[in-house]
C-alpha cells in the first residue's frame, strides 16, 4: 500500500542564511556562526493509511515545525512532503488550499476555536470554507459532534465549555471536514491528566471505526506509547528512532532514547505477548495420564496444559490428578480428567499491568491465548515479576 | 563663518522644511484643482446634510432620541443621564451649534476611519508597510493641530471643509494603530486553523481576523471620535460653524460666561460620544462571548 503521507529529507531552517545552512547540514557540517535556527533537519518518514503515527520529542525538538510543514503552513527550506503522491511543496497557494480542504485537517493544542461562534458553527467551519451548502454542512457538523459525544451542546459558545469539551469541538471540526488525514498538534497536552486519558481513549475508539491516517505530535511519552502504531522520537530537529512502542522500549537506538524511556510506565506498554515464554509441559487431549506425568517430569512442572490437535487450549491437569488416574487406570485420555482446575487465560495484547491480578489468582502460569483460541505462550509468576522489576531494557531481553 | 555663540554655523545646513511643505501645498493648489473641488463638494454636502438632519426635529425630540440610544446601549442609568445632560444643553442658546459640531465630528470620524482601517489592515499584514507608516502616523499625531489649518485653508479657503479635513488628518492615527494592534493580537493558532482548513487570505481576514480584532478596533473608533471632537473646536478658528466658532468669539472678546457655556456643551457631547462608542465596542460578538463565564 502506498504511503498516505510521506516526508523526504525535510529541512526547515529559520534565519537569513537558511539556504547556506541547509547546504552545510546536508554535508553533515556544523551551522554555528550562521545565526540560524535549524528547527528540522533531514527528516524522512512514511505514514501508512489508517495508521496513528506519533512524533514525540521535548519542546524545541522541532516537532511543531515539522507538523506545520506536513500541510504546508510552513514551507520547508529543503525537501519534499507528499500527500497521496502529490508533492505538496510544488503546489501554488490556491492548489495547496484545495488540497488542505480535501485531504488534511488539523487539531490544535489550544483548540483554536472561534470564540464568537457556536459549537455547531465551529464544527462546521471547515465545510463552510469548502462552500458546502448550509443544510448539508450543519448536518455533517451535527454528526461529527455526535461522534465526539457533544450532542446537546450545539448552541453553546466555546467559552462555556471545559477544556476537554473544547478539544472535542476541535476534533469534531476536523472529523466533519471528512479528510483522510488528520494532523494533531499536541492536541491533548493542554488538558489535565484525567481528561487527557479520556480523550486518548475516545480517539482510539473513533479510530477503530473511522480508520483515519493520523499524525499525532506529543511531548508525553506515555501518550505516545498509548496512541502510536509507530513512534518517531525527535531530538534537535532530527528523528533519532522510528518504531513501535515496544521496539523503542526494548531496543532503544541510542542512550538518549533509552534515557527517555527509562521512566515510562513499562507495565502499560509491555504486553502479555512481549513477556510470555514458550509453553512448556503441554499434552494433547488424546494422550493418557501417564504421558502427562512424563511430560511434567521432563519439564519440571506440577501441572500440564491440555490442547487439541490444532493447539486449541482445553484446560490443564495437575500431577496429583494425573498420578491418581494413572494408578487407578480407569481413564484412557487426559481429556476426561479436565474440569477440576481452572486455567486463567489472557489475551496477547493485555498490558502487563493488567496481568498481576489474574496471576495472583492461580497457582498455574497464565496461559496466553490468541483470538484463534490457540495457546500462544505462558507467563509464570517469576517471569512477570522479572518484567516488572527490570529497569534496563537490555536486561529485559537478556 | 564660525563665531563663538554659533560655533557650527555653516557646518550644519538649514534644512528647508518649510519651503518643501509650502511647495507641496502650492503645487497641489495649482495641479489638483478638480480633486480639491470634488472633496470640497462632498465634505460640504455630508456635513451640511447631516447637521440639517440633526436639526430637522425640535431639540427636545432629539434629546429623547439620544436618551433612547443611551438606554438601548448602556441601560436606564445612562439613558437617564443623557436625558438630563442633553436636556440641559438643549436649554442653552447653542443647540444649533452643538448639532453642527456633532455633524462635523461624525463626518470627520467616518472619513478618517474609512482611510484608517484599510491602512491598519495593510500595516498588520505587511511588516514593511507598517515600518513606513509608523513615523508618518507619529508626524500626523504630534504636529500641533493648528498647523494643519494653514494648508487646509490655503487649499479650501475658510469654512467648514478645511476644518473637517484638518480634523481627518489629526484624528486618523489611533484608528490605524489600534486596527493594526487588534489584528496582530489575534491568536496565531486560530489563524492557522483557518489556513489549515484551506481558507483564503481574504476569508481569514474577513471571517477570523476582523471579528476577533473588533473590540480593539472599536477602541480605535472611540479614540478617533474623541480626537475629532477636540480638533473640531480648533477648526472653529477657520470659520467652521459650530461650538468652536462660539468659543473663538468668546476668546477674542473675553466673554467668560459664553465661553464656559459653549465649553460645557462640548463636555456633554464628548462624554456622550465616548460612552456610546465604548458600548458599541463591548457589544461586538467577540466581546460578548469573552464575558461569558465557563459554567461547566
Amino acid at each position: 500500500m502506498p504511503a498516505a503521507l510521506s516526508a523526504h529529507n525535510l529541512y526547515k531552517v529559520f534565519g537569513r542564511r537558511a539556504k547556506q545552512a541547509v547546504a552545510r547540514l546536508t554535508e553533515g557540517r556544523d551551522v554555528g556562526g550562521l545565526d540560524v535556527t535549524a528547527a528540522v533537519a533531514d527528516v524522512s518518514f512514511h505514514v501508512e493509511p489508517g495508521e496513528i503515527f506519533v512524533v514525540m520529542g521535548l519542546s524545541g525538538s522541532g516537532k511543531s515545525t515539522l507538523i506545520r510543514m506536513l500541510n504546508g503552513l510552513l514551507a520547508p527550506s529543503s525537501g519534499r512532503v507528499e500527500v497521496d503522491g502529490t508533492d505538496l511543496t510544488a503546489l501554488r497557494p490556491a492548489e495547496l488550499r484545495t488540497l488542505r480542504r480535501e485531504k488534511i485537517s488539523m487539531v490544535f493544542q489550544h483548540f483554536a476555536l472561534l470564540p464568537h461562534r457556536t459549537v455547531l458553527d465551529n464544527a462546521a467551519y471547515a465545510l463552510e470554507v469548502a462552500r458546502v451548502p448550509t443544510a448539508e454542512r450543519l448536518e455533517r457538523a451535527r454528526h461529527a459532534l455526535d461522534l465526539v459525544g457533544l450532542t446537546g451542546r450545539e448552541d453553546a459558545l466555546p467559552q462555556q465549555l471545559s477544556g476537554g469539551m473544547k478539544q472535542r469541538v476541535g476534533l469534531a471540526r476536523a472529523l466533519a471536514a471528512g479528510t483522510d488525514i488528520m494532523l494533531m498538534d499536541e492536541a491533548f497536552s493542554a488538558l489535565d491528566p484525567l481528561i487527557r486519558r479520556e480523550m486518548q481513549d475516545q480517539l482510539l475508539e473513533l479510530q477503530e471505526s473511522l480508520g483515519k491516517t493520523i499524525v499525532f505530535i506529543t511531548h508525553d511519552l506515555n501518550e505516545a506509547m498509548r496512541l502510536g502504531d509507530r513512534i518517531a522520537v525527535m531530538r534537535d530537529g532530527r528523528i533519532v528512532q522510528i518504531g513501535t512502542a515496544e521496539e523503542i522500549l526494548t531496543d532503544p537506538s541510542s542512550d538518549y532514547v533509552a534515557q527517555f524511556v527509562a521512566d515510562v510506565d513499562r507495565t502499560r506498554v509491555l504486553t502479555a505477548a512481549s513477556v510470555m515464554e514458550p509453553p512448556r509441559s503441554v499434552v494433547t487431549t488424546t494422550s493418557g495420564p501417564r504421558a502427562a506425568l512424563l511430560e511434567m517430569q521432563a519439564s519440571h512442572t506440577t501441572a500440564a496444559y491440555v490442547v487439541c490437535r490444532d493447539k486449541n487450549l482445553k484446560g490443564a491437569i495437575t500431577d496429583e490428578t494425573a498420578a491418581r488416574a494413572a494408578r487407578a487406570g480407569d481413564v484412557a485420555t487426559v481429556e476426561e480428567l479436565l474440569g477440576d482446575l481452572d486455567v486463567v487465560t489472557v489475551h496477547p495484547d493485555t498490558p502487563v499491568a493488567e496481568l498481576i491480578a489474574p496471576c495472583a489468582s492461580t497457582p498455574l502460569p497464565l496461559a496466553v491465548v490468541g483470538d484463534d483460541g490457540r495457546l500462544a505462550g505462558v507467563i509464570p509468576r517469576v517471569t512477570l515479576l522479572t518484567a516488572l522489576g527490570t529497569p534496563e531494557p537490555e536486561e529485559a531481553t537478556a | 563663518m564660525i563665531t563663538a555663540d554659533r560655533p557650527l554655523d555653516g557646518l550644519i545646513p538649514e534644512v528647508p522644511i518649510g519651503d518643501v511643505f509650502e511647495a507641496i501645498v502650492t503645487w497641489s493648489k495649482n495641479n489638483l484643482g478638480p480633486l480639491v473641488d470634488t472633496t470640497k463638494t462632498i465634505v460640504e454636502a455630508l456635513t451640511s446634510g447631516l447637521s440639517d438632519l440633526l436639526l430637522l426635529a425640535p431639540p427636545i425630540a432629539m434629546v429623547v432620541v439620544f436618551a433612547g440610544l443611551g438606554l438601548w446601549l448602556r441601560g436606564w442609568k445612562f439613558g437617564l443621564g443623557v436625558l438630563i445632560a442633553m436636556g440641559l444643553v438643549s436649554g442653552l442658546p447653542y443647540w444649533e451649534q452643538t448639532m453642527q459640531t456633532l455633524a462635523q465630528v461624525l463626518v470627520a470620524s467616518a472619513l478618517a476611519l474609512l482611510i484608517a482601517v484599510p491602512i491598519g489592515v495593510l500595516a498588520a499584514e505587511n511588516r514593511r508597510f507598517s515600518v513606513v507608516v509608523r513615523p508618518v502616523l507619529d508626524f500626523m499625531q504630534t504636529m500641533p493641530a493648528f498647523v494643519y489649518l494653514i494648508p487646509a485653508v490655503s487649499l479650501y479657503s475658510i469654512g467648514v471643509v478645511p476644518g473637517v479635513l484638518a480634523t481627518v488628518v489629526f484624528c486618523m492615527p489611533p484608528g490605524v494603530r489600534l486596527t493594526e494592534l487588534g489584528l496582530r493580537q489575534v491568536d496565531k493558532e486560530v489563524v492557522e486553523a483557518g489556513e489549515s482548513f484551506g481558507a483564503s487570505p481574504a476569508a481569514i481576514l474577513g471571517r477570523i481576523k476582523l471579528p476577533l480584532a473588533m473590540p480593539t478596533i472599536m477602541a480605535g473608533v472611540n479614540q478617533v471620535i474623541m480626537l475629532a471632537l477636540s480638533m473640531v473646536v480648533i477648526a472653529g478658528m477657520v470659520g467652521a460653524e459650530g461650538l468652536g466658532s462660539v468659543i473663538k468669539e468668546s476668546v477674542d472678546r473675553l466673554l467668560i460666561g459664553k465661553g464656559f457655556t459653549a465649553g460645557a456643551a462640548v463636555v456633554v457631547l464628548a462624554i456622550f460620544l465616548d460612552r456610546v462608542t465604548d458600548a458599541l465596542g463591548s457589544r461586538t460578538k467577540v466581546a460578548k462571548a469573552k464575558r461569558l463565564t465557563s459554567h461547566v
